[in-house]
């Protein structure tokens, strides 16, 4: 009993680490999934004078990801009833050229500004339109986001800091007049510690598979799916491989780290 | 006769004022019994700590068993503490651990193996009539039979020197006369370890010859 209370404070302040990075890594891969949401569903509209050579367009700026062209047939559709057949080929052919352009991610307000300057200075380009409105609107929500999530990983860091310094005092506490004992007797500085490291490695080690398990958990919850389904985003709650490598190796560093500070710190006791 | 201690000059204290104990000079025989007594607040156990390498000497020279305290390396003091046997008026116990493994520290330390261990900690616990306590943790006995375990501790690895300070303080006339007796048969024993005790008062029934030093104003001076 005893012994399971001296491996509880250390995992549950390692597991509360663990989750709290978990959820920041979740919410962050849920920003990153909606923003691939808006790119795929956001193009800008260029118009030409003359048809345009896909890959001279591509190769302006490495923004643009994909070219193409918008068939003036919609646009005549709507006048179908009163022209004929030959003037409406004239009108398709002196209209000018719309071209819609995909971009690989979604841009910040300056991105597409440059973008359109890049795509104005082709002689050819009439006119750019960016819908910016909409855009920055998205964009600046977005940003909002992002904020929130900073803020809750700077929160996340502070109690990170404050639960590792709070363990770092009870440990040595526990610890110091083991050490001192040992030390009286002769024992060589990687004996005195062996007891401290073996206790943090198993720490570690039992906080990982427990917040392997409730991730896990998490990730088969089928009330998640339903969540992220509903905004139209499609997120990895938890990466079996990926993931558990993350908390294997921030646990085992946070541990190793709070069991060397005790060892560098240690003053005998006389 | 061998010398195990040198004192030459030896000056101690615990900050840069007044020292504790004002360049002293003696000698201790290899394989004698000594005690050291004094007034409280004397310094009859910080010379003690000096002795295991706890307080640096102010100045002077110290040596314990050829080696220079005066300036030692952690590792050269690590090794005469393995050679040394110490008793302190607190036990200094490990509490997390059984009183077996606390018995069994000077081996771990000294990397014996389990069975060499098993074979040396029977032994051990019939020497200090603990056998009936095996697997129960320091708190759990009483302030006797602790200082006990820590006596077992000391004499375990056979050291060349034993130092106890106040080793019979709280103790009960039982306790305190298994002590000394484990003491006495150290020192007259095959191995003859240097003995060296820090106490208030010599008890009357020691069956071995000492010397007796005395602690005053800063000077140590033997009691004849």
């Amino acid at each position: 009993m005893k012994s399971l209370k001296n491996h509880l404070s250390l995992i549950v302040a390692l597991l509360s680490i663990l989750f709290s990075l978990q959820t920041f890594i979740v919410v962050d891969r849920a920003i990153a999934s909606y923003k691939q949401n808006l790119a795929n569903n956001y193009s800008l509209v260029v118009v030409s004078k003359k048809r345009l050579q896909k890959d001279v367009i591509v190769s302006k700026n490495p923004l643009i990801n994909e070219i193409n062209e918008i068939s003036p047939d919609t646009v005549l559709k709507k006048l179908d009833g009163d022209m004929k057949r030959k003037e409406r080929e004239f009108l398709k052919l002196s209209l000018p050229k719309f071209y819609k352009l995909k971009l690989s991610h979604y841009p910040s307000p300056d991105e597409i500004n440059s973008l359109t300057k890049a795509l104005l200075r082709d002689s050819s380009i009439v006119k750019v339109e960016t819908f910016s409105r909409t855009h920055d609107t998205t964009y600046k929500l977005l940003l909002l986001f992002k904020s929130v999530i900073s803020l809750f990983a700077i929160s996340v860091a502070i109690v990170t800091i404050l639960l590792i310094s709070k363990e770092l005092k009870i440990w040595q506490f526990k610890h110091n007049e083991r050490m001192s004992i040992m030390a009286l007797h002769g024992a060589p500085i990687w004996l005195r510690s062996a007891v401290l490291f073996r206790l943090a490695i198993v720490d570690a080690l039992v906080a990982t598979f427990l917040g392997f398990l409730l991730f896990s958990y998490i990730a088969s919850s089928a009330w998640i799916a339903e969540q992220f389904s509903y905004i139209g985003i499609d997120v990895v709650v938890f990466d079996t491989f990926k993931d558990s490598l993350m908390m294997f190796s921030v646990s085992m560093t946070l541990s190793i780290f709070l069991a060397t500070i005790i060892v560098l710190v240690h003053k005998e006791e006389v | 006769m061998d010398k195990v201690i040198i004192a030459r000059d030896l000056s101690l204290a615990y900050s840069k004022d007044e020292p504790i104990i004002n360049k002293v000079n003696f000698v201790i025989d290899s394989g004698s019994f000594v005690f050291i007594t004094g007034a409280s607040g004397s310094g009859k156990s910080t010379l003690l700590k000096s002795l295991y390498g706890a307080l640096k000497p102010q100045s002077g020279s110290l040596v314990v068993a050829g080696v220079e305290l005066n300036g030692v390396s952690r590792s050269k003091l690590n090794f005469l503490r393995q050679h040394m046997g110490i008793v302190f008026q607190d036990y200094k116990l490990i509490k997390e651990w059984t009183i077996e493994k606390n018995i069994m520290l000077p081996f771990m330390i000294a990397g014996y193996d389990k069975v060499q261990q098993q074979t040396q900690l029977d032994k051990l616990l019939n020497h200090v009539r603990l056998k009936h306590q095996v697997g129960k943790y320091p708190q759990e006995l009483s302030g006797g039979e602790q200082q006990r375990v820590a006596m077992a501790r000391a004499l375990s690895h056979t050291p060349v020197l034993i130092l106890a300070d106040e080793p019979t303080g709280n103790l009960d006339d039982y306790s305190s006369q298994l002590i000394w007796n484990l003491l006495e048969g150290a020192n007259s024993s095959d191995w003859k370890a240097t003995v060296i005790v820090v106490t208030h008062h010599i008890p009357e029934s020691m069956s071995v010859d000492y010397k007796h030093y005395h602690i005053e104003y800063g000077s140590i001076h033997e009691v004849t």
